[in-house]
């Protein structure tokens, strides 16, 4: 390996123990906002992480906003598909925060432990399995990126102007928190047939991966 | 100035057309994957927004947000096989190489 090639190697390990840094911060924050809103409500009913209303929700809304933003444009713009991946890591982490603010605290909790715990590194595990080098590039046409850039910001404008003319209308009751006993109790009452679904097809997706990726056939 | 749906659906829009455009501008399976996620994970955000903002105190949009969590879960692992899969016969996971099912 020649002397440039491992100069590069580690300048690039270094630029990513930077870009690292945020977003253990997010996922620092996002279990702090968790376990305070968890340890106020004494596992009762929760309502949100910041009093609904109040100058903390904004500021925490739109700083989380923000990140959510930014790194999912970064996920799209990256040409590294570790780097993508360390994105996607940081967008789930603050979605999670998001879902927080809503009120939604088991959600929260579960979106951390399966996805970005579980689907991600499954996603990491992929790309080690398939990629000759963390470096290689797959690189598309001019034409192709500028088709698909106007089309998905014709479909942004247009679900924006959607959004500002919309009436959305409430339906009857008040939010009144989540508990997550609630959750279980409509998840096996009203759901019960979706939620038996769901487990039968876990099993066969199990039985199904596990065939796919084996080695003699 | 108060937080309302709109706030969320606008964040959950920004992601949906990042994923929409890393579906259409990625060669590597693994990167069209990554966009599958990011579109899931809008729809996710903007079903538990109405569910907080607009719903009848059921739950229903945290619900299906979890279903989603757990397709998402089982789509992952099975695409993950497939691709691997593509790459033991192939050495490539760029989607463009992989045409011998064309017609």
């Amino acid at each position: 390996m020649s002397i440039d090639r491992v100069n590069q190697l580690s300048s690039t390990c270094v630029r990513r123990r930077f870009a690292l840094a945020p977003a253990l911060l997010v996922l620092g924050v996002t279990l702090l906002c968790g376990t305070r809103a968890m340890a106020s409500s004494g596992g009762e009913v929760v309502t949100t992480a910041a009093e609904p209303g109040s100058l903390l929700e904004v500021v925490l809304f739109y700083a989380v906003a923000t990140m959510t933003i930014v790194s999912s444009v970064a996920v799209c713009m990256s040409k590294n598909i570790v780097r993508m991946a360390l994105w996607l890591f940081m967008t789930l982490a603050s979605v999670s925060f998001l879902y927080f603010l809503l009120a939604a605290n088991f959600l929260a909790s579960i979106q951390l432990v399966v996805y970005a715990g579980g689907t991600l590194v499954l996603l990491v595990f992929g790309v080690m399995l398939t990629n000759k080098s963390p470096w290689a590039r797959y690189t598309p046409g001019k034409l192709e990126l500028v088709g698909a850039a106007a089309v998905c910001s014709v479909l942004l404008v247009a679900l924006w102007l959607v959004f500002l003319r919309a009436e959305w209308s409430r339906l009857p009751g008040a939010f009144a928190g989540t508990s997550v006993a609630d959750l279980g109790r409509s998840l096996l009452s009203v759901y019960v047939v979706p939620f038996e679904v769901a487990g039968v097809l876990l099993m066969i997706v199990m039985v199904g991966a596990a065939h796919l990726a084996r080695q003699d056939k | 100035m108060t937080i309302g749906v709109t706030h969320f659906l606008v964040v959950g829009a920004v992601m949906f057309c990042c994923g929409l455009y890393t579906m259409s501008t990625k060669r590597n399976a693994i990167g069209i994957l990554i966009g599958v996620e990011l579109v899931l994970n809008s729809s996710a955000l903007n079903l538990v927004a109405f569910d907080r903002y607009m719903g009848a105190g059921r739950l229903d949009g945290q619900i299906m947000a979890l279903f989603i969590i757990v397709l998402a879960a089982a789509e992952a692992a099975l695409a993950v096989g497939i691709c691997i899969n593509v790459y033991r016969n192939l050495a490539t996971v760029d989607v463009d190489k992989a045409t011998q099912l064309r017609g």
